[in-house]
């Protein structure tokens, strides 16, 4: 028993452990559990019933069965690698989308650190820009599927997601200039931390999303189009590009960019909350000063998915409401207004805390 | 159209220096892709994302319909026409019906023409709602798609408690039509009419005041006036471009010239004016379809004269006349009067005309359709030229091609 | 038989519409033939003023024919005319509201006449369905090839001598050249 504490001790052992609760019990169900919220949500939008067929005997779990059903037919359909495509790149592509999604979630705290333990899986001193650093990656899974397949319409949606996600990670870094020196750091901990102050007493926490207003949105908006979802998907284009860079791909390779897509959605939510929405931390608990830390680490996880969740459907809610952008207004939105906006809102923090701190 | 011209000699520069590294690219859209409803090929070059060249190819859904009603009688090309625009199929069976009236020299009962307004303008506001749920999926706006047919949905239940059918309606008769209203079809219609109106109300939020949606249809596929005329555009898009030009007031069929309605127009013909001007007459339609309803005189709805309609079954059985008449009818057909009409109604995509030739037999010289959207289509290259390839499917969904009737 | 239906009485009137006494008056060698049927007006002209004709009637301001409605032909093979093809153009003015019917008769020897494409766009496909359904020949025309039959199509559906149950050669399918295989793999 003793050895076995040892070694879960062991800090490598113990991020692993932490990756595969984090992501295989957190990031990955709630990746999957969307794409039927959106299924469910977007039915109830539009009058319909939404998925309810699948069932084992009577039970249907009120399309839960669907996700079994879709996992089944993704793994047993027939793999196709087009003729003429280039069939290393063509295989490698799928998995940069989905392990920039899943590495977001490696440096973001769900709850406040027990002790020494941290519910983190690595605090690392670059933090955010560790994040960027990694959905850099993510552009060469829609670059290469796109070139690889040999199609020129996967082609033109390559060429637009390069373009596209190139350009919005220069307002995302941008919008993110503000929270860094607003908190004084770029380690997630620490802006986690800063976010658990409070102004006028105990009347308002200082969450990003306060500090930061318009920070806020241009994050939002720059996150949003950074992961390729409408009304930013373009790239996809399933209107004339049919499905875009990842046209060619079928079965689990498929699976795996749209499951991709749907992690990146849970991906944004935990940053917007997390950097914007005080992380882990329940507003006004420490005014509880008795607080059992067992109750306060649950709350804590509470209210962290509650936000995360809350994201989770606005982005749902978003694709769904409006119509997609055209791909030369996407350009036009990110360097004519979220460059100057996201500047603005530099000069303006900047100002701000030097008149003031 | 400026700027159809500097396109154009932008076209002619880009030829002319074209070689190996020639920044255009080709791309086939079509015929199978998800935005071409029906089948249609655009063999796309492509600058970057920008088109600079057009081919337009048709005819995967040709079925020969000509031909074929050519060797059918008369009677027998009537179930044909649904099958031309698939979304409107009441609107052929009314044109082609009284196509044949004409080269009889006969009207229908007023009964029967007003029927057939209504019937007809239920079938104009589902063309016009497929139009525009096609355009505002194209742009990704599904819930407007689903919504659109939802409405929709209501009218083809009243179409087929009227037909029996939702698309093979086969509906009309010559001097008439072949069924009466169904028992408590008025007060029905006026439900689905206020339910149609409600999700028009909300379809009119969700999309009409949207800015990405007006970014992107707002100056997209621009047509002027002249071209449109030269183009035979009719319906919808020339009544976009500005031009009012609608048979049902310029050449007034049936009872159209006791009804009141207004023909909207728009200004520029780009694709938000062709939505205005659908979710308009949508408006209209109802308007009509209201006033017909009012008016709506007893009578017979089919006409009684020999020889055309076919007579009743205790007829054929009962008297040596009726059973005549019935064998003449299925043996040799109807047989109008020697001579050739036009007769021009307005389609949900614009005029549907039927050009008929008789010789004063069983069999038709020749049946000719005017399709309403071969000049549509004819008119891609110049409408999609200098815009973006995601533009292709905002122009064609707006110009709403019907394979069936554009390819017979 | 019912009193409610009102029977036109519009049977076929020799006398020259207004349009038509126009053509006669401008084109006096031209018109060949005329009738109102049911109210249309028709006018059969000869051959080779075609060009001339249409263009009189787009540009004078008594025609105004903005719009070339339709353009078809007719095979009247089994009626035993003396010409066995008779192209058919419908116009429509908005400026004036009314309609014309020109007629153009083709013998089967014959079988070619005037492009006016250059007069409206419209004319352009409807030329080239004519010509896929008919081969009628439009010279001058600049893309004169089928539209609605593919290109290996045997015959011209819709001439009267055309079985509407004649089977074509099926067509080996193309491969496309036109594609570029990236990298090693073939």
């Amino acid at each position: 028993m003793d050895i076995l504490l040892e070694i879960i001790m062991i800090p490598a052992v113990l991020a692993l452990i932490k990756i595969v609760v984090i992501i295989l019990l957190f990031a990955l169900p709630l990746g999957t559990l969307l794409t039927l919220m959106e299924r469910k949500w977007s039915a109830m939008i539009q009058d319909r019933v939404g998925p309810n067929r699948a069932n084992i005997g009577s039970f249907t779990g009120h399309g839960l069965l669907h996700l079994a059903a879709d996992g089944l037919k993704s793994i047993f359909k027939e793999d196709c690698i087009p003729r003429g495509a280039n069939k290393f790149l063509y295989l490698l592509a799928p998995f940069f989308g989905m392990i920039s999604a899943v590495a977001i979630f490696s440096i973001i705290p769900i709850a406040g650190p027990i002790g020494d333990f941290t519910f983190q899986v690595a605090d690392v001193e670059p933090g955010l820009l560790f994040i960027f650093a990694i959905t850099s990656l993510s552009v060469y899974g829609a670059v290469l599927a796109g070139y690889s397949s040999n199609s020129k319409f996967a082609l033109l949606g390559g060429t637009r997601a390069s373009a596209q996600m190139i350009s919005y990670e220069v307002f995302m870094g941008l919008a993110l200039m503000g929270v860094f020196m607003v908190y004084g750091t770029t380690r997630v901990s620490g802006i986690v931390d800063g976010q658990n102050e409070y102004w006028f007493g105990n009347l308002i926490p200082m969450w990003g999303v306060f500090t930061q207003p318009l920070g806020f949105i241009l994050f939002f908006t720059a996150l949003v189009a950074e992961t390729k979802r409408p009304p930013f998907d373009a790239p996809e284009g399933e209107s004339e590009l049919v499905a875009g860079y990842f046209l060619e791909y079928s079965g689990m390779r498929w699976s795996a960019f749209m499951l991709a897509e749907y992690i990146a959605i849970v991906g944004v939510s935990v940053l917007m909350t997390t950097l914007f929405f005080g992380g882990y931390h329940v507003p006004w608990l420490h005014l509880w000063e008795s607080a059992p830390q067992w109750l306060v680490t649950i709350l804590q996880i509470i209210k962290f998915s509650i936000v995360t969740i809350f994201f989770c459907w606005f982005q749902i809610q978003l694709r769904w409401t409006v119509p997609k952008f055209r791909f030369d207004q996407t350009m036009s939105l990110g360097w004519k207004k979220l460059l100057p906006l996201s500047l603005l809102n530099l000069f303006v923090t900047a100002f701000v805390i030097l008149a003031f701190a | 159209m400026t700027d159809m011209t500097t396109l154009q000699s932008r076209n002619a520069s880009m030829s002319s220096n074209e070689d190996s590294t020639s920044s255009v690219m080709t791309i086939e859209i079509g015929p199978a892709h998800p935005a071409m409803h029906g089948i249609v090929r655009f063999t796309t070059q492509l600058d970057g994302e920008l088109i600079v060249g057009m081919e337009t190819e048709i005819g995967y859904l040709h079925r020969g319909f000509e031909k074929e009603s050519e060797n059918s009688k008369w009677i027998q090309v009537i179930p044909y026409t649904d099958r031309l625009n698939y979304v409107s199929p009441l609107l052929n069976n009314i044109g082609y019906s009284m196509a044949v009236e004409k080269l009889y020299g006969i009207e229908a009962p007023r009964r029967a023409e007003f029927t057939r307004v209504i019937m007809g303008e239920i079938s104009r506001i589902t063309d016009h709602l497929t139009c525009l749920a096609a355009v505002a999926m194209e742009i990704g706006g599904f819930t407007f798609f689903l919504w659109a047919i939802k409405a929709r949905e209501y009218l083809w239940e009243l179409v087929e408690e009227m037909t029996g059918a939702r698309l093979t309606t086969n509906w009309t008769r010559f001097g008439g039509n072949s069924t009466d209203l169904p028992d408590g079809f008025l007060s029905e219609l006026s439900d689905r009419l206020i339910k149609l109106k409600d999700v028009m109300a909300e379809c009119d939020k969700l999309l009409t005041r949207n800015k990405i949606f007006i970014d992107r249809v707002k100056d997209v596929g621009c047509f002027s006036k002249e071209d449109a005329l030269s183009f035979g555009f009719t319906g919808p898009l020339l009544r976009a471009c500005g031009i009012p030009y609608d048979v049902r007031r310029a050449d007034p069929y049936s009872v159209y010239n006791e009804l009141d309605f207004e023909i909207p127009v728009g200004s520029t013909g780009d694709c938000f004016d062709r939505y205005l001007v659908r979710m308009e007459e949508i408006q209209q339609s109802i308007k009509i379809i209201e006033q017909a309803a009012d008016k709506l005189p007893e009578g017979p709805y089919m006409t009684d004269e020999r020889m055309l309609r076919y007579p009743d079954k205790k007829d054929v059985y009962g008297n040596i006349e009726g059973l005549i008449d019935h064998f003449k009818l299925v043996m040799e057909g109807h047989q109008p009067p020697a001579g050739e009409i036009y007769m021009p109604i307005e389609g949900g995509n614009g005029e549907v005309g039927f050009y008929l030739v008789s010789d004063g037999s069983g069999d038709p010289v020749r049946v000719r359709l005017r399709p309403p959207c071969l000049n549509l289509v004819e008119a891609m290259p110049s409408m999609t030229i200098g815009h973006y390839v995601a533009d292709i499917v905002a122009i064609f969904g707006s110009i709403n091609m019907i394979g069936g009737e554009l390819d017979r | 038989m019912s009193e409610e239906i009102s029977t036109k009485q519009m049977e076929t009137t020799p006398e020259a519409g207004e349009l038509t006494t126009l053509l006669q008056q401008e084109f006096p060698q031209a018109v060949t033939g005329f009738h109102v049927h049911r109210g249309d007006e028709t006018v059969t002209i000869e051959k080779a003023v075609l060009e001339p004709v249409c263009r009189f009637l787009r540009d004078d301001s008594r025609c105004t024919f903005e719009i070339m409605m339709d353009l078809t032909a007719v095979d009247y093979l089994e009626q035993s005319k003396e010409t066995r093809f008779e192209v058919v153009y419908h116009f429509k003015s908005l400026t004036h509201g009314h309609r014309l019917r020109l007629k153009v008769r083709l013998a089967e020897d014959e079988c070619e006449i005037a492009s006016i494409h250059h007069l409206w766009k419209a004319v352009d496909w409807y030329e080239r369905e004519c010509f896929d359904m008919f081969g009628i020949n439009f010279v001058g025309h600049p893309n004169l090839k089928r539209i609605l039959m593919y290109d290996e199509f045997d015959g011209h559906p819709l001439r009267k001598d055309y079985p509407i149950d004649k089977q074509q050669p099926l067509m080996e399918l193309k491969e496309i050249d036109e594609r570029y295989v990236y990298g090693r793999h073939a």
